[in-house]
């Protein structure tokens, strides 16, 4: 018989991937589309949703293809998709109403304020485990259901449906307005300010809360769990899995038991923690939120720290500064130094996520001096991703009440030796990347896999977690209190900078 | 006789009226200049932009000479860009044949590590990234020599590292034009006692040897009874090699 495989499709926040995985979770081939970033104002960040689904009937044969197989060949389809963008769309035509607000838009800022009013921030976080700020879909659906003429009544007549990237593409491969699921999973729920933590349900509440009419949202299935048969791209396949794209990071990595987690280095960075069954609720800026549901079984949570801005500054240091041709041209810039000569960059350009939670932060380059040069600064950037994971394993520790002893890692910056030894050094933890960096697609296809009983159970999988690599902390403990208090007090110098009117 | 090749005199052409414009040229301006349709000059800037020659202004309006044009000596492909394009492969094939699996390239005689992944069997490894390794007594080091015309495949003394390290300029030779109709190379104990490798070279545009991705491993596990390595690691190791190539060839 012939070979069989599991495709994924991780839907990122620059490109669409098909990647397919054999049966000891090896990859074996990868097709990738980047779509275009919009920004029609400052602090606006859009996607244009019918792209991203062309892309994807693009890259899924594309990968087929790659290996001479034949659909046939594709036992299911898992699928994880950057979170909290979100897209409202029109139930009848099947068209995108606008483009998909991006995760990191922020202009919601002065509706999450409004919202979080005299009660503060923490408001809903008891019943979804969630801080208000802009980075979550609730406040951009207010916000696309009040700025779009008509769009409301026409929301409540049912007429208009609502997605993050998942649910879009489901909906899509299922037939779209011909009889298109209109589904979503747990973990993206979860990131929607809008579904009630312990019930896995939408709840009332935070409906009201957010004036959001409960006949535009999708169904909440489990992550892993036959959704349906796809009859585009690849008719007759099993969707099998849907996680948002963090969550499904920490499924690849194999982070099955509580106190297990991983950093995904990407776009931006994700720290999770399994927590087991447990709803731990942070003191110390992390977020609660859920990691995977398998079947009827009872969710998992985690613990969330999210950097915002940790592969994109390296993006902005190449398009918006020029300073070089490719990402990973950053390395060698940066070893033209030995050190960052005194300069930190504090890229709080959607305000600072994890732990700091300030919408109003803009971001700082600190210690300028004229003995500053671009290699010093390329350090800078790299350095910024480090202190970054520091802030959040601190208060991660401080939550658990256990401290780190290694970090799990995945994801394209992990292709960087110089971060990868500072983030050792930083942190004095050993750090370990496995043999499959592209976990995302990783974990939505061992959703996917598991779900049509292509591996029968969790055990299994984690055999096949290998280490690929690792680095050891070498930094000399005096100059990593140093470094650390200088970047504390970079931080301190982007607070306030958006001032209320 | 064969004749000359329109689109690089028009290329050629091209690359000389940038050289003359501190300020860069648009497509308009260079069609004009040379009597072209506009599809025919953006084609040219296209796959100039694609090598590396040329880049384009913020607008993209306009397009000039690249540094890197001035230094064509120099390598096109930075290591570490290397190193991303080709980390999903090289972890593949480290999965696959449960071996330890480098990246290398040649600078300045050398075979620079530029990539490692460990043995997928969870033993305590070192990365050894920046390290280098004898080109003349590796796999890796033999794949991208085979190729190579900048003379370091002439080294001045092959320094022997075991009983089995090839040391006769004629014998590397032979060897390397053995490798060059193979399209892979191999070694056994010539480096390491007991220890044998498996290379193949990394082609990016135009076909340019950008370094070679190989495997390591214990003599037994590489080799058959009669040392010759085992056909169904070769097959991986140039897939592997091919993969790489067609990312890079694909979307630079
Ligand atoms: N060698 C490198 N050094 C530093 N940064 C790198 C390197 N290679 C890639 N990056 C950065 O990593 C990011 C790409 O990694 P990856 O593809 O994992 O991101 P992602 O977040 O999954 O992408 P998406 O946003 O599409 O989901 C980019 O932001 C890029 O700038
Ligand atoms: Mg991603």
């Amino acid at each position: 018989m012939a070979e069989q495989y599991v495709a994924a499709v991780d839907q990122g926040t620059n490109s669409s991937r098909c990647i397919l995985f054999d049966r000891r979770g090896r990859l074996v081939s990868v097709a990738q589309r980047e779509h275009r970033q919009l920004f029609p104002r400052p602090g606006w960040v859009e996607h244009d949703a019918t792209e991203i689904w062309r892309n994807v009937t693009r890259v899924v044969p594309a990968a087929v293809r790659q290996i001479g197989a034949e659909p046939s060949q594709i036992v299911a389809i898992g699928i994880a998709n950057q979170r909290e963008t979100s897209l409202l769309w029109d139930r009848w035509t099947g068209q995108p109403i606008g483009h998909a607000v991006v995760w990191q838009d922020t202009r919601t800022d002065r509706l999450v304020s409004e919202l979080a009013g005299d009660q503060g921030p923490d408001r809903f976080a008891d019943l979804c485990g969630l801080p208000l700020t802009t980075y979550f879909s609730a406040p951009r659906i207010r916000w696309m259901l009040d700025h779009t003429t008509g769009l409301r009544q026409r929301a409540e007549r049912g007429e208009v449906l609502f997605g993050t990237m998942e649910s879009w593409l489901i909906w899509n491969f299922t037939g779209g307005v011909n009889g298109g699921l209109h589904v979503t999973d747990v973990t993206n729920a979860s990131r929607t300010m809008l579904m009630n933590i312990e019930t896995l349900q939408w709840d009332d509440t935070l409906l009201e809360a957010f004036d959001v009419p409960r006949v535009i949202l999708p169904e909440i299935r489990p992550s892993s769990g036959v959704f349906g048969l796809a009859t585009e791209v690849l008719p007759g396949v099993r969707i099998g899995a849907a996680l948002g794209d963090q969550q499904a990071a920490l499924f690849g990595q194999t982070c099955f038991s509580a106190g297990e987690a991983k950093c995904t280095y990407g776009t931006g960075s994700f720290l999770l923690l399994h927590t087991g069954q447990e709803i731990v609720r942070s003191k110390h800026g992390m977020l609660t939120t859920v990691a995977y549901q398998i079947g009827t079984e009872p969710a998992s949570y985690a613990l969330e720290g999210s950097m915002a801005v940790t592969g994109s500054l390296v993006q902005w240091f190449r398009d918006g500064l020029g300073l070089i041709h490719t990402a990973a041209e950053i390395e060698t810039l940066a070893r033209t130094v030995e050190d960052n000569g005194g300069a930190y960059i504090v890229p709080a350009f959607s305000g600072l996520f994890a732990p700091h939670w300030r919408s109003e932060a803009r971001g700082v380059i600190a210690g300028l001096t004229g003995y500053i040069t671009k290699g010093h600064l390329a350090r800078a950037v790299l350095e910024a991703t480090g202190f970054q994971t520091l802030e959040v394993v601190d208060a991660m520790n401080a939550d658990s009440g256990i401290a780190l002893t290694a970090l799990k890692v995945d994801g394209g910056m992990t292709a960087n030796n110089l971060l990868m030894q500072f983030l050792a050094d930083l942190l004095d933890v050993r750090v370990v990347r496995p043999m499959v960096t592209e976990t995302v697609s990783l974990g939505a296809a061992y959703g996917a896999g598991l779900a049509v009983g292509y591996w029968p159970d969790l055990e299994g999988l984690r055999s096949n977690w290998h280490r690929a690599g690792q680095w050891l902390p070498h930094m000399d403990p005096a100059r990593r209190a140093t470094e650390y208090e200088n970047w504390k007090a970079a931080v301190q110098r982007t607070f306030n900078w958006i001032r209320p009117e | 006789m064969p004749g000359t090749v329109q689109s690089i005199e028009r290329a050629a052409a091209v690359l000389r009226l940038l050289a003359a414009a501190p300020d860069g040229l648009g497509v308009a301006d260079l069609g004009n200049a040379l009597g072209l349709a506009k599809t025919t000059v953006h084609g040219i800037l296209r796959t100039l932009h694609q090598v590396g020659f040329v880049e384009q202004d913020h607008s993209g309006a306009h397009y000039h000479l690249s540094d890197a044009f001035g230094r064509l000596g120099e390598t096109y492909l930075d290591s570490n860009e290397l190193r991303s394009r080709a980390i999903n492969w090289a972890d593949s094939l480290a999965s696959r044949s449960g071996e330890v699996v480098r990246v290398g390239r040649l600078v300045e005689g050398k075979l620079v590590v530029v990539h490692h992944v460990f043995r997928p069997d969870d033993s305590d490894q070192d990365l050894d990234v920046g390290t280098t390794l004898p080109p003349h007594a590796c796999a890796l080091g033999k794949a991208v020599l085979a190729f190579d015309t900048s003379g370091a495949a002439r080294p001045a003394k092959l320094e022997a590292y075991t009983t089995r390290t090839i040391v006769d300029p004629a014998r590397l030779a032979d060897e390397l034009a053995a490798v060059r109709t193979k399209g892979w190379a191999g070694e056994c104990e010539e480096y390491i006692v007991e220890m044998a490798s498996i290379a193949a070279p990394i082609r990016g545009l135009g076909g340019l040897v950008v370094g070679a991705v190989g495997m390591t491993g214990r003599i037994e596990r590489i080799c058959d009874s009669r040392l010759r390595h085992r056909p169904d690691l070769i097959s991986m190791v140039r897939a592997t090699a091919e993969a790489i190539g067609r990312d890079l060839r694909e979307d630079s």
